[in-house]
């Protein structure tokens, strides 16, 4: 067992099937205290499912998980003092305002009233609530009925928090808002697992990155590496006369080592595999105004975590 | 943001059975505050049986005979005072179903709040509810001239008895609620909950319907409550004299008791299995 005071959640060999349907079939996962943790994967892979199962919402038929240093199974109420949750939907109340909703959480956290009305201040100011602190959450925004679920998950300062696909459903400026809001919990030590399926949004928030497919761990690295290991930076030449394809293929192919450029006849594009990105650029964008060529576009290409995916799960994202 | 340590009570056993019961007042408080902002839904809710009030004792009143002599109103109140009663199951599912889809259910689950507040306080608001109904129901009758010819006792206990029987039916909500998929699927609870409001002396006295439908209506729940209120209302029973009507009272708190012990159950292990 992974010690307890430095991972605030640790799960091994976690099964859980669903009548027939094997949701889980042996997760590992261990996420170090005070980072964020993205759990990547393809629909129907398990990753709400293990959210559940360590925010003891659910059992696992088999294996073990500790999450704050506690037995999901053999101490919920201790884990649930220590956790925070939040769902796919937000799950706070409508016709109550963000206030009382607050208020209300407080108590059900246990909080002495006096306790409780200054904790649902604080979180309203922290969350940039107040201003809206009296109006009936019917009436808030998707992002700010995330951010006051966010904040009634935020309670007890909880040691781990479960974010399950925090901004589905979200507008562009919703979405930043959460994720402005997830940043600030982690930057004062808060454990946070969540599960995604948008990748710039693992990648944007996550200290490490757990791809999961099948109910299992397929890989877990930190997004930069990740994005390594599926293939470092390309160089991409797109032209506007095809007549000049094996012009391109000779110069980018100088710079690839061996590797040979792959082109793409209906872009008109070449690209390659390179390892000193701006050296490779200026060198090939040299040879090809040597050479005359009509070069429409020259870059360097990042790769991105969707590859990552496809490359590890062999499909696309959901 | 601030990360300051809370204050939490500690936690012994006796202070569990505290909690329990603070839990549980939070949730009431929450429902309470529900119905103060939105006096509409219980405008809704009270909608058909005042509707059904109007209709069958002004429009079909006058066509409905429940013996010589007897005014219609008479026969009828009681029966819709329990018809009411019966309906508010599909409140207490639907606000169920509600707070399962919107995750509410889920972010109680997760937190350290007796588990027993979530189902405990809908029952007590969902009483106290129907305690209003009642009340509001029993105004509009003494404004048609409907009254109880019981003593203030006789009276009181026949309210406390359509109470009994809507305390029955919050565990059969409950159970209902947990098991729905969604709230579509429980918007289709009135077709359950119309005959099994109106199969029965609500409307009509049974001995008048044909002998299957008619045995059915007299073993209804909602016949026994209906009966026995009107027994103690002192308002007009015409029965068909058989054994079932003629313990109308014993069965108005029986009925209740059986579907509690049966739905009470039920219900906390359908609450429990949400973990599975």
């Amino acid at each position: 067992m992974t010690s307890r005071t430095e991972f605030s959640v640790v799960a091994e060999g976690l099964t859980k099937s669903f009548g027939d349907k094997k949701a889980l079939e042996g997760l590992d996962l261990a996420v170090r205290r005070g980072t964020v943790c993205g759990l990547l994967g393809p629909n129907g892979a398990g990753k709400t499912t293990s959210v559940r199962i360590l925010a003891t919402l659910l059992r696992a038929d088999g294996g073990r998980a500790e999450v704050a240093g506690f037995d999901v199974r053999r101490e919920p109420r201790k884990v649930r003092r220590r956790i925070g949750m939040t769902g796919q939907a937000a799950a706070v109340d409508e016709i109550l305002s963000a206030r009382q909703n607050l208020r209300m959480f407080a108590r059900l956290f246990h909080l002495d009233r006096a306790t409780a009305r200054r904790r649902a201040e604080e979180l309203l100011e922290s969350f940039s609530l107040r201003e809206a602190a009296d109006q009936q959450v019917k009436t808030f925004s998707g992002g700010m009925r995330r951010r006051l679920d966010l904040a009634a998950s935020m309670i007890l300062a909880p040691e781990v928090l479960f974010l399950d696909e925090p901004t589905t459903g979200l507008d562009p400026r919703g979405r930043a808002e959460v994720w402005e809001a997830v940043r600030g919990l982690a930057a004062v030590g808060t454990t946070v697992l969540l599960t995604t399926h948008y990748l710039d949004e693992a990648d944007k928030l996550s200290d490490r990155i757990v791809l999961i497919d099948h109910g299992r761990r397929i890989t877990e690295d930190t997004p930069a590496a990740l994005k390594r290991a599926v293939g470092g930076d390309r160089l991409e030449v797109v032209l506007s006369d095809p007549a000049d394809l094996p012009l391109a293929v000779k110069a980018v192919a100088r710079v690839t080592r061996g590797v040979g450029p792959e082109t793409d006849e209906e872009r008109l594009s070449v690209h390659g595999p390179v390892t000193d990105g701006v050296t490779a650029l200026t060198d090939v964008a040299r040879a090809l105004q040597e050479a005359g060529a009509s070069v429409d576009d020259i870059g360097l290409r990042r790769p991105t975590l969707d590859e990552v995916f496809l490359r590890m799960t062999g499909k696309e994202n959901a | 943001m601030n990360a300051a340590p809370i204050a939490i009570d500690a936690e012994g056993p006796e202070r569990r059975a505290y909690w329990a019961l603070i839990d549980c007042g939070t949730i009431v408080r929450r429902d309470l505050t529900h119905l103060v902002k939105q006096p509409s839904l219980i405008a809704w809710q009270l909608g058909f049986p005042i509707v059904s009030v109007l209709l069958f004792v002004y429009v079909f009143g006058s066509a409905m005979d429940v013996g010589e002599g007897l005014d219609y109103k008479d026969f009828a109140m009681p029966g819709m005072f329990a018809m009411t009663m019966a309906f508010g199951f599909m409140n207490t599912a639907m606000g169920v179903v509600i707070e399962k889809e919107r995750g509410v259910i889920d972010r109680f689950r997760s937190m350290p709040m007796a588990p027993s507040a979530v189902v405990a306080g809908r029952g007590v608001s969902d009483v106290l509810q129907a305690g209003v109904d009642l009340a509001v129901m029993a105004s509009i009758a003494l404004v048609i001239g409907w009254r109880s010819d019981g003593s203030l006792p006789e009276t009181l206990t026949a309210f406390a008895l359509l109470l009994w029987l809507r305390f029955a039916l919050i565990w059969v909500g409950v159970w209902i609620g947990l098991v729905t998929p969604n709230q579509e699927a429980a918007g289709n609870l009135f077709a359950v909950a119309f005959p099994f409001g109106m199969v029965s002396s609500v409307f009509t006295p049974p001995s008048l319907m044909p002998d299957w439908l008619g045995a059915i209506a007299m073993w209804n729940p909602v016949s026994s409550t209906a009966n026995a209120i009107r027994e103690l209302f002192g308002n007009p029973l015409p029965t068909g004299g058989s054994w079932v009507e003629e313990n109308a009272m014993l069965l108005a708190f029986a009925w209740p008791l059986a579907l509690t012990l049966v739905f009470l159950p039920l219900a906390v292990r359908r609450y429990q299995r949400l973990a599975r």
